[in-house]
């Protein structure tokens, strides 16, 4: 075997992410060992979105790619681990007490936050914004002084460019009073001119949040707990401050490359050439921390771009980085502003086209070359609708007149076709016009998401998304392709239509149902999606007859697959409320059955490592300890999250506990497009987080408050208040045809948040339908979910009770009882978890494994 | 030399459903499809996730092609050759299979060929 050469990346951010990204995409891990280490405990994300993060965002949701990058052969990272040193000599590292070799070196450690020298500065309760665990820390802090000052927090941001407003904006979200502060004369000085920061200005302003300008901050004041308090300025004048976010500038992290001795730029970054090579041409520089072509590039894109470079020279190859496009498209506390181009209008000679319109918020503004023919660059602010479309056009005519541009209802700007096909379009993965077109016409990508992850295009930012698609619209009419709203290639209708006709038609089967409306055998698109809808409208057990063939293995064992092939089961626990006997008993079970238990976020307990064929076994244990099936499996009710409420708690004002087990009980096994959670606090403190949740039920003296269309997730949501101060009775009818009607016409896995926005007359629209009968289907949908609440039975006992579906526990079908004998475990914490490549290498040699359970051999 | 092993009763297998079979210490997945009534015989490692779970993948068709889709990150493979429709490079290996007298039979030398 010939010797690989090692790699050694340093930070794992997102330019070093798309440099391992490359090197895989190329097949450069067969040649290289590529080794990445970052110091934050979190594998590589999304740091351009982070603020997301406060719309109660899982931080999961903000990790690059899908996590199978870093388990390829061949790769590794290293969480949580800072690399202390280089030693060029000998080309090692020292990271993790000890040293690692490398034949190349990569530094992409980006940048640090700086804080400028006020004093106070480092108390409790100030802040930096720069990683998922600075926004998290700011966040409880947050909403933890909120709850012991029992007020409104007051914030205060200082520096007004992207990330200030950015941070600004998360502060406003969370509940706080926020200033701005600004050292410059106006809002982000490096984006926008005087002009644009004040019509920026403005709109904040309206939009509550306070803004000074020209103001230096000069110290901050704790109070008496220790804690900041207040800020006070150059000028003596001072606010009222309980957290501060600094959000002053950016500095390269180049301590590594300054202690190893590499040049660096006058103002910090390592300096490399148009290769990315440092001054030791076994180490590059890519990303924040890269000083090239003369300056330092605090975008993402540009970072991309060196990171394909790195991987091309790594290859042999002589691609070259020469700068890059610095446009910004933002959306600040949902205001727009965008630069692009020549936005300051330094070229010679140049022309500038402005349109302002003070009552409405908008400041746009074009750079146009002397002879106002070619469109040099621009900044729009309010309105930035244009921005898609003009960005590709720098360096290009503009058309007769430029100022139709920038009106609102300006002249139509260039259709999909007419862009050239050089026109850059994603900017931050440097694709073109040209490369989604192709995408269409040599790749045959039919739908956005085709085509997103054949070009990358509109995968960071994504404020070009709606111009890919309308490229890809225009490219698929001219080569006569329908564009399509499909299910998948056996129906061609959506969801919701299919609902209809299974409800309107006698058809009861997925087979008559293909027959008689599609094509083909089906797929693991359609089959679930029909199983759903027959199960909602009644029509047969999801596990009935030929419905079997039509689930996924979750909803078919009812259990969740692992990593390994087994399963994890979850008991339900309704309300989260369980007596002392039934945790014995569960605890019991997952003790005989060596089952690793964790404590989920729906309030119940998950048990891990279930062989297929223990499955009817467990479950016997369970239901006799009288518990029933979860369905932490199904795209159906988990659960009904609850605070213990009035029974206990001294702010209590209504019985939260009692309303959620009820609910629960009534909504459980019910079959929907998407996973459905719901949750209910006691009273306005909301400790079960309800407001996240697709339907949240929020306790007033007076009754109830009804919150639909929250959820956690890939994009989070709070959900939009519905109703106010229902009673119980009223409660329940408005969630049962809130529901029910989400089932009816909702997509394939679209959860009732984007179903909300995407209906008809959106929210309001539901309302009607929900308290005044606006479409006459309020008995209809009333009947329906008595009829769920009627039939309802535990899958689990339901099985155990028939021996022919138990036949589908067998592990296999000429040996029911024997386990799959490829499972191998190790020992952590006192439980057992799935052995990882190399343990499972090590064990099979031959070492015995260090687990309890007498049943795993290997 | 074609050696036939005999596996289970083609009645034990549900049609459009996987079962697996441990054939001479191989884990292997088997699907009846209702429409044809052929039998397929898989792999039951999933290459992508290395677990054995081929048999619970649901099957279907994709432009004509019989297909099962590991239930762990939903590739496709052609059921007749093996071949993953969603990754050239990777497929599972396939064993003849056959039904008689009601039992279903796999020919196992044919599994010196994976090597
Ligand atoms: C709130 C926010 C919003 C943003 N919005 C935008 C936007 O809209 N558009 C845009 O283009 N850009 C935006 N940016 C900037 C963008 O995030 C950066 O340009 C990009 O992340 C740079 O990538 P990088 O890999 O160079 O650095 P980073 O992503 O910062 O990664 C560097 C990593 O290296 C680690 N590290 C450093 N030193 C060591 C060491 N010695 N050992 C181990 N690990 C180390 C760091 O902890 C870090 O995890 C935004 C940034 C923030 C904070
Ligand atoms: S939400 Fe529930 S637990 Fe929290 S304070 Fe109110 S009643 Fe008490």
């Amino acid at each position: 075997m010939n010797q690989k050469k090692k790699l050694a990346v340093v930070g794992a951010g997102m330019v070093a992410h798309r440099l391992v990204e490359a090197m895989v995409e190329r097949g450069a891990d067969e040649a290289w060992d590529i080794e990445v280490f970052g110091d934050e405990t979190r594998p590589p994300y999304d740091r351009v979105a982070l603020t997301s993060f406060f719309s109660d965002r899982d931080p999961e949701d903000l990790l690059l790619g899908d996590g199978e990058l870093w388990k390829r052969p061949g790769v590794r990272l290293y969480r949580g681990s800072i690399v202390s040193g280089i030693d060029r000599e000998a080309k090692q590292i020292h990271a993790r007490n000890t040293t690692f070799d490398y034949d190349r070196l990569v530094l992409a450690t980006g940048s640090y936050a700086t804080v400028p020298p006020v004093e106070g500065s480092d108390l409790p309760g100030c802040f930096v914004y720069r990683t998922v665990d600075d926004v998290a820390e700011l966040r409880a802090w947050v909403l933890d002084r909120e709850a012991v000052l029992g007020r409104k927090v007051k914030g205060a941001v200082v520096g007004g460019g992207l990330l200030g407003l950015e941070a600004a904006g998360a502060l406003t979200a969370l509940g706080a009073d926020t200033t701005v502060v600004e050292f410059a004369d106006w809002l982000m000085p490096l984006q926008v001119d005087q002009a644009g920061g004040g019509a920026l200005r403005r709109i904040i302003e309206q939009l509550g949040v306070s803004v000074r300008t020209s103001t230096a901050t000069s110290k901050l004041r704790a109070g008496r707990d220790g804690k900041v308090s207040r800020m006070q300025f150059a000028d003596g004048d001072r606010i009222p401050a309980d957290v501060v976010v600094f959000a002053t500038g950016v500095r390269p992290r180049d301590e590594l490359a300054r202690e190893a001795g590499l040049e660096l730029g006058e103002r910090g970054g390592v300096i490399a050439d148009e290769a990315c090579l440092t001054s030791d041409d076994s180490i590059f520089a890519i990303g924040e921390v890269a000083h090239i072509a003369g300056r330092v590039w605090g975008l993402v894109g540009p970072g991309y771009s060196m990171a394909e470079v790195v991987a091309d020279r790594l290859l042999g190859g002589d691609a070259t980085f020469e700068g890059a496009d610095l446009s910004t498209k933002l959306k600040l506390l949902g205001v727009d502003v965008a630069s692009f181009g020549d936005a300051f209008a330094a070229t010679n000679g140049s022309l500038e086209v402005v349109y302002a319109d003070p009552t409405a918020g908008v400041y746009k503004k074009l750079v146009m070359s002397d002879d106002a023919q070619t469109l040099l660059g621009g900044m729009l602010v309010g309105d930035a609708s244009a921005y898609t479309n003009l960005r590709p056009m720098v360096g290009r005519a503009l058309g007769s007149d430029p100022t139709a541009w920038l009106l609102p209802e300006g002249m139509e700007p260039p259709s999909g076709s007419s862009l050239p096909d050089e026109a850059n379009v994603c900017s931050c993965n440097n694709v073109t016009a040209g490369t989604i077109r192709g995408a269409v016409t040599d790749h045959q990508c039919t739908d956005i998401a085709a085509v997103k992850q054949c070009t990358k295009a509109g995968t960071s930012c994504g404020s070009c998304v709606s111009l890919v698609k309308k490229l890809m619209e225009t490219q698929m009419a001219e080569e006569g392709l329908e564009v399509s709203t499909a299910l998948c290639e056996h129906f061609s209708v959506t969801r919701a239509q299919l609902f209809d006709i299974v409800r309107v038609s006698e058809i009861s089967t997925f087979s008559e149902l293909i027959d008689k409306h599609g094509t083909g055998r089906g797929c693991d698109i359609c089959r679930p999606v029909v199983a759903s809808i027959l199960a909602s409208l009644g029509k047969g057990h999801v596990l009935e007859g030929e419905n079997a063939t039509l689930q996924d293995t979750n909803d078919h064992v009812m259990a969740n697959l692992q990593k390994d092939g087994t399963y994890s089961v979850v008991p339900r626990i309704p309300g989260g409320e369980v007596t002392p006997a039934g945790l014995i008993a569960i605890g019991q079970v997952a003790s005989d059955f060596g089952l690793y238990t964790k404590i989920t976020g729906g309030q119940r307990i998950d048990l891990f490592g279930a062989r297929i064929e223990q499955l009817p076994e467990i479950w016997q244990r369970l239901v006799d300890a009288g518990f029933e099936s979860g369905h932490a499996y199904g795209k159906s009710l988990r659960t009904v999250k609850s605070c213990v409420g009035q029974s206990w708690c001294r702010y209590g004002v209504q019985d939260s506990t009692t309303l959620a087990i009820d609910l629960e009980l009534r909504y459980r096994g019910l079959r929907s497009p998407h996973k459905l959670k719901l949750a209910v606090s006691g009273c306005a403190r909301e400790c079960a987080e309800a407001r996240g949740k697709d339907v949240g039920i929020v306790a007033t003296d007076k009754g109830w408050n009804l919150y639909v269309g929250g959820n956690g997730g890939f994009t989070p949501r709070h959900a939009q208040l519905f109703a106010e101060d229902l009673s119980t009775e009223e409660l329940v009818q408005a969630i049962d045809r809130f529901l029910m009607y989400y089932i009816r016409t909702a997509d394939r896995l679209q959860r009732t948040a984007p179903w909300l926005e995407a209906i008809e007359g959106g929210i309001d629209a539901v309302r009607a339908v929900v308290f005044e009968d606006s479409l006459g289907i309020a008995a209809d949908l009333d009947a329906a979910m008595a009829a769920h609440v009627d039939t309802y039975e535990d899958e689990w006992a339901a099985t155990l009770a028939d021996e022919k579906k138990l036949l589908r526990f067998a592990s296999f079908v000429n040996a029911p009882e024997t386990p799959d004998p490829d499972l191998v475990y190790v020992e952590e914490r006192g439980q057992r978890r799935p052995a990882d490549d190399e343990e499972r290498a090590v064990l099979i040699a031959g070492a015995s494994i260090p687990v309890r359970d007498a049943e795993v051999t290997v | 030399m074609t050696a036939w092993e005999r596996v289970c009763e083609l009645d034990a297998l549900v049609p459009d459903r996987g079962a697996a079979a441990l054939i001479g210490g191989h884990q292997v997945a088997l699907f009846r499809l209702s429409d044809t009534g052929e039998v397929h015989a898989v792999d039951h490692l999933d290459p992508f996730s290395q677990a054995n779970v081929m048999a619970r993948g649901l099957v279907g068709s994709r432009k004509g092609v019989p297909t099962v889709a590991s239930p762990m990150h939903k590739q496709s493979f052609d059921l007749r050759t093996g071949k993953c429709l969603d990754d050239p490079e990777v497929s599972l290996q396939v064993w003849p299979a056959r039904v008689t007298d009601g039992w279903v039979e796999i020919q196992v030398d044919a599994r010196s060929s994976a090597a």
